[in-house]
């Protein structure tokens, strides 16, 4: 009887011991990852990030065309590199964080472009407008992370931003490059 | 005896230069974040190239030409003028030198009309930023009081004097 109850421990132990293991890389490591962004002013070249944002993902290298995500980005949590900067652009010529809090970019298909290399169609939603804009990235694993970098380009004017006087592309360009960095793991289950 | 030409053209030229960027520096400081602004600034940083160029090629000329012999004076009003304009020829390079400086800590990359980047000898550090611009603030007062006394000193020379350092130093017209 002991015996028994030792192998059905042991049995037990070994069996929690197999992780049930998604194929998907599915939970982002957020402090390890980010968001940054990449413009002109007066022809000096300028970046800055996000500090908050969030990316709901599934990714499975083996099958990337099934690939989900959906990353929401705290729009008053920039950081320009100047407060004056900062508060100037959370107002209603720029994000007008205040009716507009976040911005969105949904994931509408991913294709591999062969190597490590991915396109990535999405629907990005900022201050009410939405366009089909497409990043390139991309993915390498480094051990238990999937690591993936890319880059997006999007026009501020599409999107009203910089309104009034900043309308004017000679002392801030219209083009606004976004990068980012952003490491998951595969977790157990998609629970967090 | 006069100074040469290219002296006498890079000496205006200098003064030009110092006495716009001087005035745009004191205006644009207090001001709002605008497109105005940003202009104002890169502006204020292409003259401070500019002064700094033509600075470089002042310094170069003097070390390589003799200027005329100063007029008859008091060895300490010699002196002083002697101490004075080293002191400016320090300060011509200088001043823009700690712009430059501020402008790369402060995180903002000085492009030469928009066109020529100038690389940044200086990583991002707001505290050293701060620091810098009070050094180019106080040099810039620095730099005021020695040319208004070299100016005072100039005219007192044309008007009471009534010698010659003023116009050796005046462009033929």
């Amino acid at each position: 009887m002991k015996k028994f109850v030792a192998i059905l421990l042991l049995g037990t132990l070994s069996l929690m011991q197999v992780p049930v293991r998604a194929a998907e890389f599915n939970t982002v490591q957020i402090d390890k990852s980010r968001l940054d962004f990449a413009y002109r002013q007066m022809g000096v070249p300028m970046n800055g990030n996000f500090r908050k944002f969030s990316l709901q993902m599934g990714f499975d290298p083996a099958k990337p065309q099934a690939a989900s995500a959906v990353m929401e980005v705290d729009l008053s949590s920039i950081d320009t590199g100047s407060a004056e900067a900062d508060d100037e652009v959370k107002g209603k010529l720029w994000f007008d964080t205040r009716t507009y809090p976040t911005a969105r970019f949904v994931v509408t298909g991913i294709k591999p472009l062969g190597g490590d290399r991915y396109e990535v169609a999405g629907k990005f939603t900022l201050k009410g407008r939405t366009q089909d804009l497409r990043a390139a990235a991309t993915f390498r694993q480094e051990g238990a992370f999937g690591v993936f970098d890319g880059s997006l380009t999007f026009k501020r004017a599409d999107f009203a931003i910089g309104e009034g006087a900043w309308a004017d592309f000679g002392t801030v360009a219209n083009e606004i490059q976004v990068r980012f960095h952003i490491v998951a793991t595969r977790a157990a289950t998609k629970k967090k | 005896m006069r100074y040469t030409g290219t002296a006498i053209t890079l000496h205006w030229l200098i003064a030009l230069g110092i006495a716009g960027a001087f005035s745009v520096g004191l205006y644009m400081h207090e001001l709002p974040l605008s497109p105005w602004k940003l202009k104002i600034y890169s502006w204020h940083k292409w003259a401070g190239v500019t002064i700094f160029l033509l600075a470089v090629l002042r310094v170069l000329w003097r070390l390589t030409h003799r200027p005329p012999v100063p007029v008859p004076m008091p060895r300490w009003q010699h002196l002083v003028a002697e101490g004075t304009h080293r002191l400016l020829y320090v300060l011509i390079l200088a001043v823009p030198l700690t712009g430059w400086l501020m402008s790369s800590a402060k995180g903002i990359q000085t492009v030469y009309f928009g066109v020529l980047p100038i690389p940044d000898l200086l990583a991002k550090n707001t505290d050293l930023g701060d620091q810098l611009k009070e050094v180019h603030e106080t040099l810039n007062w620095v730099m005021a009081f020695l040319v208004g006394g070299h100016v005072l000193a100039a005219l007192k020379h044309h008007l009471i004097d009534r010698d010659d350092t003023l116009r050796r130093m005046l462009p033929r017209f």
